[in-house]
């Protein structure tokens, strides 16, 4: 078990004219190894709910449990959680400061307090890892490469704290078809290495339903359903209620048997939906 | 976010938020200048039950109001203390090596911190009562008659709009960084004085880039709709004098004429006072 939230409930700005509830009792647990996708509607909870995993909002009701560090506490081990819980920010480009690639991506590291050395192979390493020349790129300003680029160097820098769990909350917005594809092979591959545990928010349903093993569906703040992305997408009624929309793949499927075409599976992901139409085909 | 009070809005449909904007600034304004010319507690006890008085319309609770004032202890405390330590009078109360305060010192620190509490405290009922877009509004249409000695009076309004609508998405923009910067480990809340200052610089680049960029995007959609600062334009609300702005300038203003009438004919103070004797 990599994480565990329990009951958690949180009011931005309680007690003022702007107070609105943004979580209402979320529960789920995360277990090491695990693909999550966190999706739902904007204003639905989601990024608050990844922001207490790493306790940059911290708990007003409820549990959490990150491995062992125990968020419950009153004076959690930040330092450790928050190299055990890598967090890609939105648009992480934009956090981008120091004169250098290398400097910036030894931020994060040095803020760990790792010495010279450590942080320097992990920088090297972080660097390559996201599928940049190292030795080319390390002496130039962040500010003069371009967006994917950018993007890269910003994810370098969370990975270089080597996270057991890696957060990203919309890592494929604004990039082109050929840049989404780009990262989201980055984060299977960072999955493999070192950070097992993979979650990630998007609107964007056909990646989600393409890479994750689970699917956690927030609505008004809570988790309407946790499961994975064939119960869920094939859950019309589910579906109407959170407004939500499906992934190509299941529309085509949808469709397919709408036309009395049924399939002999329920496909999530494009490489299923075409064993399920060779299948078909097959058995006539 | 809590502790930028001042200058928030605090919504309510009250009959103060509905004022004219323009009524509203020129009673800060007139009020500001009362201030000064407040001569005795008695006034300040005046001037303060009208705050409270017109804060109980504005539906404001007097806790938000009264957070405001947190802004200035620091230099209400200082002042005061300057002002005990350092005035020189006639009746000594308390003298330890080069530390003497005298009866003088003490009213006078007393005064300070009153005053500076009032002209904090109305002035939040205004920025609490009225948004930033209805000031500017309200600034752009009082210093219109500049116009015509060709002061840029739109584009001077023009500026402050923006600058005003900078601030909540400088705010946003300055938390999420503070937030990816944390999670990368940042420490901003221990160490010295320049070990704090340094953890900022991770957050001030990023904010000063992202400014910049904003900046840029504006000016070109702006171009982009054709903006000109010299085009006659209408505007979406506009502001009416109605009985009700009548009735709260005669009000305000007779208040403000009392501290005034107090000061060079009455002496409210003495006659109080005399009452007791």
């Amino acid at each position: 078990m990599s994480i565990e939230v329990k009951d958690v409930t949180y009011t931005y700005s309680p007690k003022t004219p702007y107070a609105s509830t943004a979580l209402k009792g979320v529960t789920l647990r995360i277990e090491e190894g695990e693909y999550v996708g966190v999706i739902g509607k904007t204003g639905s909870g989601k990024s608050t709910f990844i922001q207490h995993l790493n306790a940059l909002i911290r708990l007003q009701s409820g549990e959490i449990k990150v491995y062992d560090i125990d968020l419950t506490a009153k004076k959690p081990d930040l330092k450790r959680l928050r190299g055990t819980v890598g967090m890609v920010m939105q648009y992480p480009e934009y956090q981008l400061f120091d004169e250098t690639v290398e400097k910036d991506v030894s931020y994060g590291p040095k803020n760990l307090g790792l010495d010279d050395r450590e942080i320097k192979e992990r920088v090297r390493e972080a660097i390559t890892l996201v599928g940049l020349d190292y030795e080319d790129i390390r002496d130039r300003s962040p500010f003069e490469l371009s967006g994917g680029q950018k993007r890269r160097v910003a994810i370098a820098g969370v990975i270089a704290m080597r996270p057991k769990v890696l957060v990203l909350d919309e890592p494929i917005a604004g990039l082109d078809p050929k840049g989404k594809q780009e990262i989201l092979a980055l984060v299977k591959k960072l999955k493999a290495s070192f950070s097992p545990t993979v979650i990630v928010v998007s609107h964007d349903m056909d990646s989600v339903a393409e890479n994750c093993d689970k699917i956690a569906l927030f609505s008004d703040g809570e988790i309407a359903r946790f499961a994975s992305p064939r119960e869920i997408f094939y859950d019309d009624e589910l579906l109407a209620k959170t407004e939500l929309d499906c992934p190509s793949v299941v529309k085509v499927a949808k469709e397919l048997s709408r036309l009395g075409m049924s399939l002999p599976s329920m496909p999530v992901t494009k490489a299923e939906l075409i064993a399920a139409l060779r299948e078909r085909r097959a058995h006539g | 976010m809590d502790n930028i009070v001042f200058g928030q809005y605090y919504p309510s449909n009250s009959p103060v938020h509905r004022l004219d904007p323009r009524v509203k600034l020129l009673i800060v304004l007139f009020y500001i200048v009362t201030v000064f010319f407040v001569a005795d507690y008695a006034m300040y006890g005046v001037l303060f039950l009208f705050i409270v008085a017109v804060a109980l319309l504005s539906k404001i609770p007097l806790r938000v109001l009264f957070r405001t004032v947190r802004a200035v202890v620091v230099l209400v405390l200082i002042t005061s203390a300057i002002n005990l330590f350092f005035t020189k009078g006639e009746e000594l109360l308390f003298s330890w090596k080069f530390i003497s305060i005298y009866k003088e010192g003490i009213e006078r620190a007393i005064k300070l911190a009153l005053r500076l509490i009032l002209l904090m405290l109305f002035p939040s009922l205004l920025t609490l009562t009225t948004t930033p877009m209805e000031l500017t509004d309200a600034i752009e249409s009082l210093l219109s008659p500049l116009k015509v000695i060709k002061v840029p009076v739109h584009a001077i309004a023009l500026i402050m709009s923006i600058a005003l609508r900078m601030i909540p998405i400088l705010m946003e923009e300055t938390n999420k960084i503070i937030l990816a910067q944390k999670a990368r480990g940042a420490d901003f809340d221990t160490g010295g004085v320049l070990k704090k200052a340094k953890a900022m610089i991770p957050v001030l680049v990023p904010l000063f880039v992202g400014a910049f960029r904003r900046a840029d995007e504006l000016a070109l959609a702006m171009d982009a709709r054709c903006y000109s600062s010299v085009a006659k334009r209408t505007k979406y609300k506009v502001m009416k004098l109605t009985v009700a702005d009548l009735v709260a300038a005669l009000f305000c203003l007779s208040v403000f004429a009392l501290v005034f009438l107090n000061k060079y004919l009455w002496h409210f103070d003495e006659m109080i006072l005399s009452l007791f004797r």
